[in-house]
Parts: structure tokens; sequence; C-alpha cells
């Protein structure tokens, strides 16, 4: 296609405003941080519908991001992280959005960084973007043994997807349509974006990585403690194992 | 010593098992928590008719005397009752989650019924 450089292009603004977008925020007893992280989705883009999707919290999660003006999906009980997102993602492809990026509840990813992740997404040049701690930009720096299992992760999965990925585990996340619809009908369950880097590639959606800042939790806890992340990723290193010999993949196009 | 024919169709129906748990994890049907446990258990089989003494060896470590095999056995048993009470929890939470839907759906049912008058 030709353009003349006197062609009015749409700014990265006006894209942004033509699309029916949501913001996905899974949370679980983040009563303390909720509040704060839909307020700042609303200031960075008031025109995203904020869906809190509440993995079965035992605290107000539910009540204060109500307060606070989301939409709050409340499962009926914890169906861990990936039944979570995937929710949204659900509520996302019903509704017609064409948009989406996930937000986690616990105020880790600071929504002012929403931008650079969405832009590879709006410009046509990804299915889905991933915010990544690793891909340049400096600040976060793990444990040692955290740093290890980051490791081991980023370079399986760069192999499987014959793409450089860093941060494998990033649930910082924009997606266009396609993006949506794959996540729809199919997430993995616990530790779902190492799997779902793999499950994109295999449907040959375009991923792109995107350098981003991340914050410490302000509050609440994380859900993974150090023996649960090995038996974790005993479990994950079997499903990309696995994976490889998966050939049937769901077939997208006739849904 | 195992006699060979015997290590033999062991060796053969562990592989066997190893892949029909592969095949169920591919086709969806197992989930890698469950997996891993059957993973490993058909490892452990693969192990035991591969190195032939082992039941031998691992008798005379146990204290065992007269007749090796009943250590297998022990430890079969066990790990049967072991995974029966797993199986036994998941029973119970699933059929706790069960009410819960149940509960939830009824009472969205009624919900809906009161609003559309």
């Amino acid at each position: 296609m030709a353009e003349t450089a006197t062609e009015v292009q749409p700014t990265p603004l006006e894209e942004l405003k033509a699309r029916r977008r949501v913001a996905i925020v899974p949370a679980l007893n983040e009563e303390a941080c909720i509040g704060r992280v839909v307020e700042e989705i609303r200031a960075f883009d008031s025109g995203f519908e904020i869906v809190v999707v509440d993995d079965g919290s035992a605290d107000r999660t539910a009540d204060v991001a109500r307060a606070h003006g989301a939409r709050v999906i409340r499962l009926p009980f914890n169906l861990g992280i990936g039944g979570a997102v995937q929710t949204g993602f659900r509520y996302a492809w019903e509704n017609g959005f064409d948009l989406a990026v996930r937000v986690d509840g616990d105020g880790q990813h600071d929504p002012a960084e929403l931008n650079a992740i969405i832009q590879p997404v709006l410009a046509g040049e990804a299915d889905i973007a991933v915010g990544s701690r690793f891909a340049g930009g400096a600040g976060y720096r793990p444990s040692r043994s955290r740093r290890i299992g980051i490791r081991i992760l980023a370079w399986t999965v760069s192999r499987l997807v014959r793409q450089r990925v860093t941060d494998t585990t990033s649930g910082f996340q924009a997606l266009n349509r396609r993006g949506i619809q794959l996540f729809a009908a199919d997430y993995p369950h616990d530790y779902p974006e190492v799997e779902a880097t793999v499950m994109v590639h295999r449907h040959r959606l375009r991923l792109r990585e995107v350098p981003v800042r991340m914050r410490e939790r302000a509050g609440g806890r994380s859900s993974i403690t150090a023996l649960r992340s090995v038996y974790y990723m005993a479990k994950v290193l079997l499903a990309l194992l696995v994976g490889i010999f998966r050939r049937n993949v769901v077939p997208l196009e006739d849904r | 010593m195992t006699p060979l024919g015997i290590s033999i169709a062991a060796a053969l129906a562990s592989l066997a098992l190893l892949a029909i748990i592969f095949e169920l994890i591919r086709r969806h049907r197992l989930r890698e928590r469950y997996a891993l446990l059957w993973l490993l258990a058909g490892i452990v089989l693969l192990v035991l008719s591969l190195w032939r003494s082992s039941v031998n060896t691992i008798a005379g470590w146990a204290g065992v005397r007269g007749y090796p095999p009943a250590v297998l056995f022990a430890v079969a048993t066990l790990f049967i009752l072991v995974v029966l009470l797993h199986y036994s929890t998941v029973v119970s939470k699933l059929s706790d989650q069960n009410v819960i839907l149940a509960q939830r759906l009824a009472l969205l049912e009624a919900k809906l019924r009161d609003s559309e008058g």
C-alpha cells in the first residue's frame, strides 16, 4: 500500500480511542491495593472498562473494587490464576472488546507503563505484547534461586518459540481480538504465562516483548512460595515438553 | 536376581505405562498435577525392572529375610494407599465446590425470575 507523506495518520491516542478496550484485573485478597490499581488504570485512560476478577477472596476485595467503579466478576471459589484470568478473557471475547490489557491486582504492574505495552498491538505489529522486567529496563533484581528459575524457563521457552523471550512469567500484557479469542478458548492453569507463550507461537500469533519496570508488591503477599516454585517448575517443564508433541491446536478459524 | 524374562516383561509394561501417561497428558485428559505422580511411579517401576538385583538389594537394606519381594508389595501398598487418600481429598473438594455452584445457580435463577416479574 502506497502512502503519501501528506496523508494524515491517526495519532496513537486516536487509534486507541477507536478500540473497544477492557482492562482485566485478576485479584485474590487484595483489598489493600485493588482500589489504587483501579484508579491508576482509569487515570491512564478512562475509556477502559475495568473488570476485576475476584478469585474467591476472603477479604473485601470485591466491595472495594466496586466502590472504585470497577465491574466485578466474583468467582464462587478459588480457581487459581489461570482460571481467573481466562474468565476475564471470556468476558472480553463475549462482549466484543478488541483490545484487552491485563494488569495484576497486587499493584506490581504500574498502569502508567501500559502505553508502551499497548503500542505494538495498536500498530498492528503484534497480537500480544508482554511487559518484560528483563528486556532492557533495569531495576529488578530477583533473588538468586528465582533468577536461576527464570533463566531456565526463559531459555527453554525461547528455544521453543524460536524468538528471544526474557520474562516468561509476566502477566502484564496487551492483546488484540485474535489474542483474546485464543486465550478465551484455551488457557493453561498455574503459572499460565509460560505455557501461554508457547501456545501463542503454535497458533502463529505474533508476540512482542516490551521493556517495563515493575513495582515491589504494595501489600498482600505473593502466592508463590519457595518450595512450591520447585514443584511448579517441574510441572511447567513437563507441560512444555508434552506441548511439543501436541499437533492439534484449537482450530480458531472455525469458531 | 530377577529372571531375565520377567525383567524384560516388567520393563515393557513400565514403558507401556509411561507411554499411556504421556498420551493422556498430550490429549489434555490428565492434568500435569497428576501426571507428575504417575510419571514418577512409572519411572520407579522401570528402574526396578531394569536394575535386576534391586529387589534383593532393597530388601537387604530394609533387613527383610526369607522373601525379598515382600518389600515390593509393602511399598506398592503404601503408594496406593497414599494415592487413594489424595483422591479422597480431591473428591471432597470437588463435592464442596459442586454444592457452592448449585447454590449460586439456584440463587441466580430466583433473582432472574423475580426481576422478570
